[in-house]
């Protein structure tokens, strides 16, 4: 039976648009192979039961909680992390507005907001804060208090849409 | 913590699904988007699972016109069932209820079949599917078979499911003509369990009230239906409250939840009816 229900499992994916192939175990979660495996520790090991968002990336275009994800779930999966979605620049623009609103002390959470909040205004042209809100809800900060997070995202979506950026 | 697994292995077909489960025996568990699973492997609420994956099984995932119903395959994620064209149209309780469950990226993994099989009873969809009288599809070696909602759910976390079976699809009759369906909860913070829920129907008169987070599975309110269905609000509600035995926890006492009950039964009724809640 240890033969049909294996305890090392091979998976082949695309991490940032590198192609990686790796042996891991079966009960290793997706975002222990990102941090530990391939030392991509953008992304954090928070609460380990999907409450607080801070190990939030992205899986075939949406985003997942990395500890909610089994990292042999994620074979063929294209993934994206903070590292590499910070290195072709589609949330830089994100990244600028944090850093000019204060919307981050510690960075812990920072990662997964990130790629929450991306996910938000690239698919919604001009969210409401309370729809900003409640995207984020999944996301804990313990630093901010979240307006300064609330200012960043609208105004990217603002400046993405073509308004003033205030 | 870290998750505690007996083992894994990637199902290529249904067939092999079966197979693999027939062969795990009683340590078989199926992982299907896993965010209630894995939550519970990683809190150590369960350790050692043999974990059968049906996460790719394309053919069990998507939405299919099947007449006088829908059909949802398990594996369609909650996330594609709020965006689907043919759930909001026949179906509109099932796309409201996804806003109310968790958070963004716990819907874009999660599925209606393990949400229905997990039988939680705060969660949202085993309610909707007693409340549109659903039917759910299952799967074993020995054939197939077809289980109403109303038989389904039978405790906490226990359904009708024998060992070796798999939930395949939901069969969701489509709305009638003219036919209201409305989820209320309250919950503390968005995403959430909710405290108390409940799903309302309307269709030619005739009302059907699920409920959820109100007792240890998802419930019909019979009397409180006779009485909407009499016309009679007042008295629904208090049917409603009188017909309850909700659970005290951590969360909320059982007058709280009884309290709310009527509060939501009173919005959602005035969604439906038109007037103040």
């Amino acid at each position: 039976m240890t033969d049909m229900f294996p305890q090392q499992i091979d998976v082949a994916l695309s991490v940032n648009g590198e192609a990686v192939e790796a042996r891991v175990p079966a009960g290793r979660h997706l975002i222990d192979f990102l941090r530990l495996d391939l030392g991509l520790t953008g992304a954090h090991a928070g609460c380990e039961h999907g409450v607080c968002g801070a190990c939030t990336v992205r899986v075939d275009g949406r985003s997942v909680r990395g500890c909610l994800m089994l990292a042999a779930q994620a074979h063929g999966a294209e993934v994206w992390t903070v590292e590499g979605l910070s290195e072709t620049g589609e949330i830089a623009d994100l990244q600028e507005a944090f850093v000019a609103r204060n919307a981050l002390q510690c960075g812990f959470c920072t990662p997964g907001m990130l790629v929450a909040a991306q996910e938000l205004v690239a698919s919604a042209p001009a969210p409401t804060r309370e729809q900003i809100r409640e995207r984020l809800s999944g996301n804990y900060c313990r630093c901010t208090g979240y307006e300064a997070i609330i200012d960043a995202v609208e105004a990217v979506a603002q400046a993405r849409a073509g308004g003033a950026a205030r | 913590m870290k998750a505690s697994v007996g083992g894994y292995a990637r199902a290529r077909d249904l067939r092999h699904a079966l197979e693999l489960l027939s062969v795990a025996g009683e340590a078989g568990r199926v992982l299907a988007g896993g965010q209630s699973l894995v939550a519970a492997l990683n809190m150590r609420l369960t350790a050692g699972d043999i974990l059968v994956d049906i996460s790719a099984l394309g053919a069990c995932r998507g939405v299919d016109d099947a007449g006088d119903s829908l059909r949802i395959g398990a594996l369609t994620r909650h996330v594609e069932i709020a965006e689907d064209p043919l759930v909001r149209a026949h179906a509109p309780m099932l796309a409201e209820a996804v806003g109310l469950i968790a958070h963004a990226a716990i819907r874009n993994r999660g599925t209606i079949g393990g949400a229905i099989a997990h039988a939680d009873p705060a969660a949202e969809f085993p309610a909707c599917a007693l409340a549109l009288g659903a039917e759910f599809e299952v799967e074993s070696l020995s054939g197939p078979r077809t289980i109403p909602a109303a038989a389904f759910f039978r405790d906490t976390f226990e359904t009708a499911l024998a060992p070796g079976e798999i939930l395949t699809a939901v069969i969701v009759p489509k709305a009638a003509e003219a036919e209201a369906q409305v989820i209320e909860e309250v919950a503390r913070r968005c995403g959430d369990y909710a405290l108390a829920g409940l799903c309302l129907t309307r269709r030619a008169g005739r009302h059907r009230l699920a409920l959820f987070s109100l007792g240890p599975r998802p419930m019909l309110a019979e009397r409180a239906m006779a009485a909407l269905d009499a016309g009679d609000m007042a008295g629904a509600a208090a049917a409603l409250k009188a017909e309850i035995d909700p659970p005290s926890d951590t969360q909320a006492s059982a007058a709280y939840r009884r309290h709310l009950a009527g509060v939501l039964l009173r919005r959602a009724a005035a969604r439906i009816e038109g007037g103040a809640a």
